[in-house]
């Protein structure tokens, strides 16, 4: 496996997929282990990854490049660089312990795990493609499965925000679309001088053509990728599709949307949009870090007045989201490097946020807020996990959302200062909605009506656990996440920034 | 006087046209069986047909894939089979032969008492017939008699079900606006040929470029063909029949409906136009021979109020066999775009659009026929559930939808791609983007199938019985999963064959 390093990672959840396709539908057990080993085998590789990548350059590694659809110039380009890193390590991990947090689904179980394996291989491409043609066919490849997942396995309301997710995706992904055939048909190969798919020669400038220079459509395509991305991360205003999703989607499923599906808007954006048109994401820059603004305050306000916990956790992603934004904008190394960090991080804290949320619902069967109370004396536990996850994500100093959290207003506070300080009030109404919830739920008088439930079960433990582990490591020593991608951003800000 | 000027024919010119001397063999020996037993055994009409299709098949694969650059004049300048007809006629008769073969299993068709079932099978293979050779002509004689011919054999498809009003009323329906859109067309046709005075494509060319032929006539003549020829591809405005049509003609019918004469309508739209008035492939000569005139911004419009107008309505549907008819509509719409130019690349992306959309779309309908057989309804409200009671098939619907809705990986999604690709390159943006927000608008008429048969808890006391589909069924859908799945992941070789159907079209002969 040692060659083809990434397409293995990518492929081999749909190789188990295909597989579970084929067991009698009744044999649930067989179907439930075949999945966690088909996800278990990209985990072991991405720890391969791990060790053997090479921090020292900027360059992509672990390269595979053959020639697809010779006539349109497609590709089948995989490589990854220190921006790809971290997020094909969390798509890894989370896909994994996702499954196994799966484990009491009930209906359906094969056309589930079947799909859960599809969406693991459409995000994974997502990180790899180095071609631009194949990157957009891993990005709509995750549609079908996720609608599916949200709209079969769902909540109450789950055909009404499956498709809704699936219809604001799918108008970014038309204008995303648009400007990719806008760029091939304007960037040439500089080797046969033909059109290309290549990311890799769309972000050489020398190779746009004169079409592609003038400003003006540099703006237009620039704004074009940004809303397709935009609706990803989600953005204010094209956020309305997330708080519905959540709250329908089952516990796993809202894991793999917060924690890898949001990543990619920023990955996006950082990957195509930046390198390719790097003069617009100057001129852009500004509005970038307002828009990053809006979205920690408005999410965190919104996140204060919910009274379900998942929706809650839903519109604390969208604040979160808005640190990145904030990040990305600053074009500074401690701005960018926070930026990617906090993707990773909020990728394992919203994660272990939405499995602890999962746990009490599966016994209460209520997220509601004010049906709780003093839950602390009922599952000490689970109050423990929970509070853990919830305190890192108001970025308490020695977990890790503190690093990042800090080192994108270090790098934001020299180039854009009322936006920084303004941004800094959210932390604030972060920790107010947060510790508001965990007081209203965990402490306060014991409601007897929940007597019954159990504390945390050893599976819940194991999906818990390893998270956990990441983000207090990363809290006292982020340096692992740090070396991986630091070479690779600094590089990404010379070729923007100049 | 050209007409009269017939050589003898080669014996490779006529070879070149045993597929369709197959067809006609076919069509009468299956008419004169069907006859001798008096209807009794429709085994034997659909045998001879399947075993006649088959045949015609085996030899138009392999003119395609010989790649045979030569043009064989058929009936000296009537007709011509070319890379261009080669291409259509294995479409064509493809579609037939999955026509026939899933009719065979279809209680709409075979259910029928007392009624002839075999005349469906003979019909079928005209109509193949009719539509090889409308891909073939190259002389407005043979142009309106081919597009007469596959008319009145579609008219009496269309009112099979004798007893049904329906089908009567959608018979009745497609004659009066055929012949209206005829007498249109053939307006057009006798204006052309008072211009240029001669009936052959190339006459007509080589007559307009020695000039003499007023402008404004060319407009008229060219509008009034152009009218005609959407009314077979059921372009907006003038595919007000075909909703009627396709819902009530029997499914199957409507499948074969929704792709054959569409695709033979395009067909002789790109050998009439290319070969009559484009300008060429030079983007600073206009696109076409008709002087001060925007012929690009009348087909755009066309296309885009196409795409708009089938879309909304569909929106709306409510029946699952009439949503399919306004989804083939606002395909159509997206076909129109690579017209737009009569550019190479806008030709090639179209046979290659319309080489996925015969999958897709048969596909698609081809479920509609089976789930009629158990549930005797095409209403969206009974589709809940069939996701668990038919998971094979509904999977593969699924897979149609979403290649019909253009999302990778599915082929829909190649097929606009190069259609948009080809727009794009000629900076028609409105265009590009009103197809971009239509296909967001289709998803969701598509997906409304999907989420009644997969997302929508069946009622308490439905019924929940696993279906159990014809082995024929399972084969013909399994069949066209294959390519709607391949051909979006690849596609070199088909888009390669596409390019050749274009590139050895005859032009001036």
């Amino acid at each position: 496996m040692g060659e083809h390093i990434l397409s293995w990672m990518t492929f081999f959840p749909v190789i188990g997929a295909a597989v579970i396709a084929f067991i009698p539908s009744e044999r649930k057990e067989i179907i439930k282990t075949v999945a966690a080993a088909a996800a278990a085998v990209p985990l072991i590789l991405a720890v391969q990854l791990f060790v053997n990548f090479d921090r020292g350059t900027a360059a992509f590694q672990f390269i595979e490049h053959y020639t697809w659809i010779k006539s349109f110039n497609i590709e089948y380009f995989m490589g990854i660089d220190g921006l790809s890193v971290p997020m094909v390590l969390l798509t890894a991990l989370l896909s994994f312990l996702c499954i196994i947090a799966s484990w009491r689904i009930e209906k359906a179980v094969k056309g589930y795990f079947a799909l859960f394996l599809l969406l693991e291989t459409a995000m994974m491409g997502v990180f790899c493609a180095l071609d631009f043609f194949l990157f957009y066919l891993f990005w709509e490849l995750m549609l079908l499965p996720m609608y599916f997942l949200i709209g079969i396995w769902g909540g109450p309301r789950r055909e009404y925000a499956a498709i809704k997710f699936f219809l604001y995706t799918l108008a970014g992904s038309v204008l995303m679309l648009l400007a990719m055939i806008a760029f091939y048909l304007n960037v040439q190969d500089p080797t046969t001088g033909g059109h290309t798919f290549n990311m890799l020669y769309m972000m050489d400038q020398s190779n746009h053509s004169a079409w592609l220079q003038m400003t003006n459509i540099r703006h237009l395509l620039w704004i074009g990728l940004f809303i397709g991305f935009a609706i990803k991360v989600p953005i204010f205003p094209f956020h309305t599709w997330l708080p519905d999703a959540h709250v329908e989607a089952p516990t796993a499923v809202s894991v793999i949307l917060a924690g890898v599906l949001l990543k990619m808007g920023t990955y996006g954006i950082l990957r195509i949009s930046y390198p390719i048109l790097p003069d617009a994401a100057v001129w852009f820059s500004y509005a970038l870090a307002v828009l990053g603004a809006i979205n920690i305050l408005y999410g965190a306000y919104c996140a204060m007045a919910q009274t379900d916990m998942k929706k809650l956790v839903a519109y604390s992603s969208i604040s979160h989201m808005g640190y990145v934004l904030l990040g990305m904008a600053a074009f500074t190394t401690a701005g960018i490097n926070g930026a990617v960090l906090q993707m990773f991080n909020h990728g394992t804290i919203t994660a272990m946020m939405f499995l602890c949320v999962g746990v009490v619902y599966d016994r209460a069967h209520t997220r509601e807020i004010s049906g709780f109370g003093g839950l602390g004396l009922q599952m000490p536990l689970y109050a423990s996990f929970f509070s853990f996850a919830l305190f890192a994500a108001i970025g308490l100093p020695g977990l890790s959302g503190f690093v990042s959290e800090a080192m994108i207003f270090i790098g934001i506070f020299p180039v854009y200062r009322t936006v920084a300080m303004i941004s800094a009030l959210g932390i604030i109404i972060g920790a107010a909605y947060v510790l508001w919830m965990l007081q209203r739920v965990f402490l306060g008088p014991r409601n007897e009506k929940w007597d019954s439930l159990p504390d945390i079960n050893a599976r819940e433990m194991f999906t818990l656990v390893p998270i956990g582990l990441i983000v207090l490591i990363l809290g006292v020593y982020p340096m692992p996440v740090l070396d991986l991608m630091k070479v690779s951003l600094n590089h990404l800000i010379k070729v923007v920034a100049g | 006087m050209e007409l009269l000027n017939l050589n003898i024919p080669s014996w490779s010119d006529m070879a070149a046209w045993i597929p369709e001397a197959v067809l006609c063999g076919t069509f009468l020996v299956a008419l004169v069986g069907d006859l001798l037993v008096r209807g009794r055994r429709p085994w034997l009409p659909f045998a001879i047909s399947v075993f006649g299709l088959v045949t015609a098949g085996s030899y138009a694969v392999a003119t395609v894939l010989h790649a045979d650059p030569a043009a064989h004049s058929i009936m000296g300048k009537l007709m011509v089979v070319d890379g261009l007809a080669g291409f259509f006629r294995l479409l064509f008769i493809f579609t037939g032969l999955a026509t026939v073969l899933f009719a065979w299993t279809s209680e709409e068709i075979m259910g029928r008492k007392r009624e002839n079932k075999g005349e469906f099978y003979f019909l079928t293979v005209l109509l193949t017939l009719a539509m090889c050779v409308m891909a073939e002509a190259r002389d407005l004689l043979m142009l309106f008699l081919s597009m007469e011919g596959v008319g009145l054999v579609s008219y009496v498809m269309a009112g099979y079900m004798r007893t049904s009003l329906r089908s009567t009323e959608a018979s009745l329906k497609y004659v009066i606006f055929g012949a209206v859109s005829s007498a249109i067309m053939l307006y057009g046709l006798s204006l052309l040929y008072g211009m240029t005075g001669s009936l052959t494509f190339s006459g007509i060319r080589a007559g307009l470029l020695a000039g003499g032929a007023d402008p404004f006539g060319l407009l008229v003549a060219a509008i009034l063909i152009l009218a005609g020829m959407s009314y077979k591809i059921a372009a907006v405005p003038f595919h007000y029949w075909a909703p009627d049509v396709y819902e009530g003609a029997p499914t199957p019918i409507s499948a074969l409906f929704s792709v054959g004469p569409k695709a033979a309508g395009f067909a002789l739209m790109i050998r009439f136009f290319y070969t009559t008035l484009a300008a060429g492939n030079d983007p600073a000569a206009g696109s076409t021979l008709i002087a001060d005139f925007n012929w690009p911004l009348l087909v755009a419009v066309m296309s885009a109020a196409t795409m708009i107008y089938a879309n909304l309505v569909a929106l709306r549907q409510t029946n699952v066999k009439r949503l399919l008819a306004y989804s083939s509509i606002s395909h159509v719409g997206y076909i129109l775009m690579g017209f737009v130019l009569l550019t190479g690349e806008g030709l090639q992306a179209i046979l290659f659009y319309l080489l996925v959309y015969t999958f897709m779309n048969l596909g698609a309908f081809f479920f509609v026929v089976a789930i009629n057989n158990h549930l005797k309804s095409e209403d969206l409200q009974d589709y809940v559930g069939l996701g668990f009671r038919a998971p094979w098939a509904a999977s593969m619907m699924v897979i149609f939808l979403g290649s019909l809705a253009g999302i990778p990986p599915f082929a829909g999604f190649v097929g606009k791609l190069y259609i948009f690709t080809a727009v794009m390159d000629r900076q028609m943006f409105w265009l590009v983007i009103v197809a971009a927000v239509n296909s967001v608008i289709g998803l969701y008429y598509y997906f409304k199938v999907v989420k009644a048969m997969f997302l929508t808890r069946p009622a308490e006391g439905a019924d929940a019985s696993p279906l159990k589909l014809h082995w024929l069924q399972y084969t013909i859908l399994g069949v066209l999963t294959v390519p709607t799945l391949v051909l979006g992941i690849y596609f070199g070789q088909f888009k390669a064959l596409a390019d050749q159907a274009i590139a050895l079209m005859t032009v001036h002969m």
